[in-house]
């Protein structure tokens, strides 16, 4: 760890706030992705007569 | 280069199988450049002789301001594309895009908030820079606000379009704010091409590093995003038509 001094709660807040916020937007759009390509499948499965693949 | 070849990407099928085609690679890149960056600044610079470690919030604010309007300039391109072409591809490429630009906009702010309190004595000015800055990040809400408000695709895409051309005049002036009001607490490009303007090579080489993981960053999350608009699109077509009976 490198020695941050009297600005180390202004550092580490700067790192700490900002790689929540993008572990946040990139967990977000995975499970969003996800959802969306699932939904889809069943919807599209449902419109297929027959079982048909 | 044949630039019409392009416009075969305005086919869902098409981009959807291209992107996911390249979306490993660019994501692998991505991580490499944010974390080797991000760990080349945090860990491995030193202070510097004025701001002493605060320096380090550079890494993260410089690259994400960037960004904030750079998305907005993707926008503003695939906006226009949607008006012109009336691709769908396009506008829900801005769509997607928009969240990315607000959460890179609000941490340009944040950290320039938690340096400028020891730097400047204060957590906020109304300085040219920093209230542009503020207005873009709004615009950035509303647009989000437009489409989720608006049933219809197509009308949602015309309007946002339209509130994308307005909110360019703030992404502008949130990159030249200093260079027009010449006032205020922001300092100039700390990065530019011209040398003698540039921060020493110590700082300036991860900067580069960590801007470039920004984009890398962004690129795989619209592929990721834009693909989920894409079958949202699809999925809500298919289910307005199993209602109408077809």
């Amino acid at each position: 760890m490198p020695e941050l001094g009297k600005y180390a709660e202004a550092v580490l807040s700067s790192y700490a706030i900002s790689l929540g916020l993008i572990a946040v937007l990139i967990v977000a759009s995975i499970i969003r992705s996800r959802r969306v390509k699932a939904q889809l499948e069943e919807v599209e499965t449902r419109r297929k007569p027959n079982g048909q693949v | 280069m044949n630039l019409n070849a392009l416009w075969e990407y305005a086919n869902p099928l098409k981009f959807m199988r291209t992107t996911e085609r390249v979306l490993p690679y660019v994501t692998a890149l991505a991580v490499v450049f944010f974390v080797g960056g991000l760990v080349w600044g945090f860990f491995f610079t030193p202070d510097d002789y004025r701001q002493g470690s605060t320096v380090k919030i550079f890494y993260i604010h410089v690259p994400a301001a960037m960004m904030a309007i750079n998305i907005w300039a993707m926008m503003l391109i695939t906006s226009l594309v949607w008006i012109v072409r009336r691709h769908h591809v396009s506008a829900l490429a801005a769509r997607a895009a928009a969240p990315i630009g607000a959460t890179m906009t609000l941490i340009a702010l944040i950290t320039g908030a938690i340096w400028g309190q020891p730097m400047w004595g204060t957590w906020w000015a109304w300085d040219p820079r920093l209230t542009s800055f503020l207005i873009l990040f709004l615009f950035y809400l509303g647009y989000m606000a437009l489409w989720a408000a608006i049933e219809n695709d197509d009308t949602a895409a015309d309007l946002t379009s339209v509130l994308c051309l307005v909110g360019s005049v703030f992404a502008i002036l949130s990159r030249y704010a200093v260079n027009f009001w010449n006032q205020g607490l922001h300092q100039g490009a700390s990065l530019s091409l011209d040398k003698e303007e540039n921060v020493a090579d110590v700082f300036w080489y991860p900067a580069l590093v960590c801007i470039a993981g920004f984009m890398l960053l962004f690129v795989a999350l619209v592929i990721i995003r834009t693909n989920t608009e894409i079958r949202a699109r699809r999925m809500r077509a298919l289910l307005a038509r199993e209602r109408l009976g077809a």
